[in-house]
């Protein structure tokens, strides 16, 4: 051990863990448990159980949009309709259901019994229950939720119209803030345990992508969300203490706010998506039976991503009177992560090239992620180009990009990612049929949705409307339609989910013959992974059709696997 | 400019199918393989084509003197869009029709771990491209020219004071309606109650003028001098929660913004309470509103019809009505609509917002918590809400 540059500490082995009775006892999922495998479950579930609030939102909205004008709800409504949908979708289900993924896979990923802080880490998720509840309060609250858009732009977000002191907005900033030192928790935590609790061998050129991106993602927010947090308690003061941080009439500027907030949260887009982009190296090389394309420079483009993704920022702000040269500054930038990105879709073609594919639900949903990213990325040049934007910016055209990008993207990694790490972590095999129907629902709905939306937007339609002009129907009912379908394809996902986990098949530990130290484990991984015996690495991730072994004495470990 | 977009993305994928080569067989140049590529790369040239050609379709009309410039580079990254669209989804279409694994084919694939010449031609190639269209969006941000200075004011009287526009009517409908008239441009933010009654014309009479102009060399050439044959304007844009309200020159008011066709225009954009931004699709335009800067911003209309002016950034309950026409017209008509304004009386304006509210009162004020639409702009030509609009 001690010939390995990164030495294992064995101080982690002694962090508590209180878990009578598991891996059967259920109700340590609702306890503060320091176990990241728990943790990573709480997340996951709490967070499924936001994404069908966040769902149902959008098919409230999508049925007031289904005619031109505001029929169905107060444009009031709409407005708060929205709001919700955006935060919630963010903050209550895409960050902490990656940050789920984070707990799940970088300890067994990495050999590591636990996170580095599983207290640290218990309290982070515990603070995800209270600012969604805090949210979900929102609507209860005299005036009704936030409506100023998940932007919160001030002045109209300090506006206040009943004056009081607990409001929609109040609430709303104080979920954000909240999420946000939650979110920082994790980061430390995340950041820690990858750099400091490899296991023997483990380089960083040997390091799983997924550990790569996440560490990458999580640096992110470890610069970025303070600024986003301090934004944000600014806003709060002036919303609710008088001061005037953003208000012309007290020396404050509004713009002033829109740079604190793009600041963080347009990287916060590469915080969601450079974990997906770790599921899509991860889950290519299994399903292909062949080597990531190109490991090292997909390992070190994450790290161009977090470079660029920080200098980008004004591209949100390209007609708020930023002057010319400045434009032209954040339109290279931007263009210029292209690049990086560029580098990992190709690498991803090249690995599934003259593989020997196994169209397994996981692969559908990371190929129709990639396909969708793709499609994102050419939208996203557009929008980069300043006299393009400075046209379908803030029109229905950047929804479609968005979406493509959260949802077509970002959602469907998730979606491979539970069906490839499903049985691991659950010891359970996901029905596959319901699975396929799944994906065909989801890839048609999410085409039907987001496709019109960019034509839509090239005619000029504003977003965030309640009402709109009678040119747009027609795409707007393709899109309701849409949206109606990803409705449906939520019942054979959650009927899978709920029916595997009851009463699936066994899984065995390495259903998919997948190489990494998480396969080498029982399914579901003990409490404490390879505890006292953790293996030695002594190759690089994916060695598909290499023949080489990835851990030192790794006869041993399987046999271990087939005895149990 | 195509040609290289679509080498560059031919790049992608397209070595692949050649080190490749399309059959099972061994190594080496295949000539099938290449024919086949060939074939595809035609076709996705063409198919690239195709969809620039078909632009214009997805897009409203061109009527400012921005719209080709802006429509030209869109197609253009559409149509380099289009074919790497196309590349990649030929490989992933490929692999989903030759590459699948039998059924109980367990084997692994072939164990190519990286190939360092196609990855640096699939980092360069991309640079390249990206960096070509920056910099023929930084050419076409040139010829456009839009935006002026801006100038920072504590507010929303402040910014009035500054266009020249003291909340109460033009010069010639002066004396109509002034208490009403100074209510209303005060409503929604607090400003306070302008004194004076007048809107000053230019020349840098006030100072606030002088320091826009200043900022911007080609206007203050212009601003000496009535000289209008080359530019109209400063045309003050007022935006509210929720209305649109524009203010020429001679002090007409109009809730519609006409425009005569081929003269370069230039605006101040005001905003009395929150951000707005200005939109006009047919134009391919679009600035924001901030509150606390006034705004300075120019543009040529090139076709005459009526469009919609929407509001672009989200200004609260009522934003998606916050909308209006603009009228492009001859010169002369415009003359003549600009004489008839000025022999109209200062009348309110019909205000979608204001309806909607009043529906709401109507039903017991049911709904979430919003601030109340100001009163509608008191302006000498009224908006039509049924005129049909073109774009």
């Amino acid at each position: 051990m001690s010939t390995t540059p990164i030495a294992f500490d064995p101080r982690a082995l002694r962090a508590p863990h209180p878990v009578p009775g598991a891996p059967d006892n259920w109700r340590r999922f609702f306890t503060f448990n320091t176990d990241a495998k728990v943790i990573g479950i709480q997340y996951i579930a709490l967070a499924l159980l936001f994404l069908l609030v966040g769902g149902l939102l959008a098919m409230i909205m999508r049925g007031e949009l289904i005619t031109p004008p505001a029929d169905l709800v107060d444009p009031s409504v709409y407005n708060g309709l929205y709001t919700m949908h955006g935060t919630v979708m963010l903050f209550l289900f895409l960050f902490p259901i990656l940050n789920g993924f984070n707990n799940l896979l970088i300890p067994p990923m990495i050999g590591a019994p636990d996170m580095a802080f599983p207290r640290l880490n218990a309290l982070a998720f515990w603070m995800f229950p209270v600012f969604g509840v805090v949210l979900m309060a929102s609507f209860l609250v005299p005036g009704g939720p936030a409506s100023s858009g998940w932007w919160a732009y001030p002045p109209l977000s300090t506006q206040n119209p009943l004056g009081l002191l607990i409001n929609g907005q109040f609430l709303w900033i104080l979920a954000v803030a909240i999420s946000g030192v939650s979110s920082i928790l994790g980061a430390v935590n995340f950041c820690t345990t990858i750099i400091r609790m490899r296991a023997p061998g483990m380089g960083w050129f040997r390091m799983p992508i997924f550990c790569w991106t996440a560490l990458a993602a999580q640096t992110i927010q470890l610069a970025g969300l303070p600024v986003l947090t301090a934004g944000a308690v600014m806003l709060l003061f002036d919303l609710s203490f008088g001061t005037s941080f953003f208000k012309p009439e007290g020396g404050g500027d509004p713009m002033l706010y829109q740079h604190f907030f793009w600041f963080y949260s347009h990287p916060a887009v590469y915080v969601m998506v450079l974990p997906v982009f770790g599921f899509f190296s991860e889950i290519f090389p299994v399903y292909a039976r062949k080597p990531l394309f190109g490991y090292h420079v997909v390992a070190i483009a994450s790290f161009g991503i977090v470079l660029l993704s920080l200098i980008v920022w004004v591209h949100h702000m390209f007609t708020s009177g930023t002057p010319q040269w400045m434009r032209h500054v954040f339109m290279v930038t931007t263009m210029l992560i292209a690049v990086p990105t560029g580098i990992k879709v190709f690498a991803w073609l090249a690995t599934l090239w003259r593989g020997k594919l196994w169209l397994t639900t996981a692969m559908l949903f990371a190929m129709g992620g990639v396909f969708n990213f793709i499609f994102a990325g050419i939208t996203g040049i557009m929008l980069a180009t300043v006299p393009v934007d400075v046209h379908v910016g803030n029109t229905y055209f950047v929804v479609g990009h968005f979406h493509t990008v959260i949802f077509s993207t970002i959602t469907f990694g998730v979606y491979a990612a539970i069906y490839h790490w499903f049985a691991k972590f659950t010891g359970r095999m996901l029905y596959e049929g319901l699975g396929k129907v799944h994906f065909a629902l989801t890839f048609v709905g999410a085409q039907l949705n987001f496709l019109p939306m960019h034509w839509a937007g090239l005619m000029g339609m504003p977003r965030r409307v309640a009402s709109y002009d009678p040119e747009f129907a027609l795409a707007n009912v393709l899109a309701s339609l849409g949206a109606f379908l990803l409705g449906v394809a939520m019942i054979p996902f959650l009927l899978n989910l709920v029916s595997s986990w009851v009463r699936g098949a066994p899984a065995p530990a390495n259903p998919w013959q997948a190489i990494g130290l998480e396969w080498l484990l029982p399914s579901p991984p003990p409490a404490e992974n390879f505890e006292h015996d953790v293996p030695t690495v002594i190759s690089g991730p994916y060695g598909y059709g290499l023949g080489h072994p990835l851990v030192a004495d790794q006869a041993r470990y399987e046999s271990r696997l087939k005895e149990a | 400019m195509s040609a290289s977009g679509s080498t560059a993305s031919g790049s992608g994928p397209g070595p692949a199918p050649g080190s490749g080569s399309t059959g099972r067989g061994g190594p080496g140049i295949d000539r099938g393989a290449v024919l086949l590529v060939t074939l595809g790369v035609g076709l996705a040239l063409l198919a690239s084509r195709w969809l620039m050609a078909q632009v214009p379709r997805w897009l409203p009309p061109q009527a400012s003197t921005a719209a080709p410039l802006v429509d030209d580079l869109f197609a253009l990254e559409a149509g380099i869009g289009c074919f790497l669209l196309l590349g990649c989804t030929a490989v992933i279409a490929w692999t989903l029709l030759f590459d699948r694994a039998d059924k109980y084919d367990r084997d692994d694939g072939e164990p190519i771990e990286g190939n360092l010449k196609l990855e640096i031609i699939w980092t360069v190639i991309p640079l390249v491209v990206v960096l070509l269209i920056a910099a023929q969006a930084i050419r076409v941000n040139g010829q456009l020219a839009n935006m002026g200075g801006k100038v920072r004011v504590a507010g929303a009287a402040e910014a009035l004071q500054l266009v020249g526009v003291d909340g109460v009517a033009g010069v010639q409908a002066a004396t109509s309606v002034p208490s009403s008239q100074s209510s209303q441009a005060s409503q929604p933010s607090g400003a306070q109650a302008p004194k004076a009654l007048r809107f000053r014309f230019s020349k840098g009479a006030s100072p606030g003028l002088g320091v826009t102009a200043a900022t911007n060399p080609a206007a203050a050439a212009t601003d000496p001098g009535v000289a209008p044959v080359t530019e109209l304007g400063p045309v003050v844009v007022i935006a509210r929660q929720w209305s649109w309200e524009f203010v020429y020159p001679d002090g007409v008011r109009s809730a519609e913004l006409h425009l005569p066709v081929n003269r370069p225009v230039r605006f101040r954009l005001v905003s009395l309470d929150v951000l707005h931004g200005l939109s006009i699709p047919a134009f391919r335009l679009r600035q924001d509103v901030v509150p606390g800067s006034v705004i300075d911003y120019r543009l040529t209309p090139s076709r005459e019809g009526r469009y919609r002016l929407r509001d672009s950034l989200f200004s609260g309950a009522y934003f998606a009505s916050n909308q209006t026409d603009v009228v492009v017209e001859s010169p002369e008509a415009f003359e003549q609509w600009r004489q008839a304004a000025r022999r109209s009386p200062l009348v309110p304006s019909p205000n979608a917002a204001t309806e909607l509210w009043s529906q709401r009162q109507e039903r017991g004020n049911r709904g979430w918590a919003t601030v109340p639409p100001g009163p509608p702009p008191l302006v000498n030509v009224p908006l039509d809400l049924n005129a049909a609009h073109e774009g």
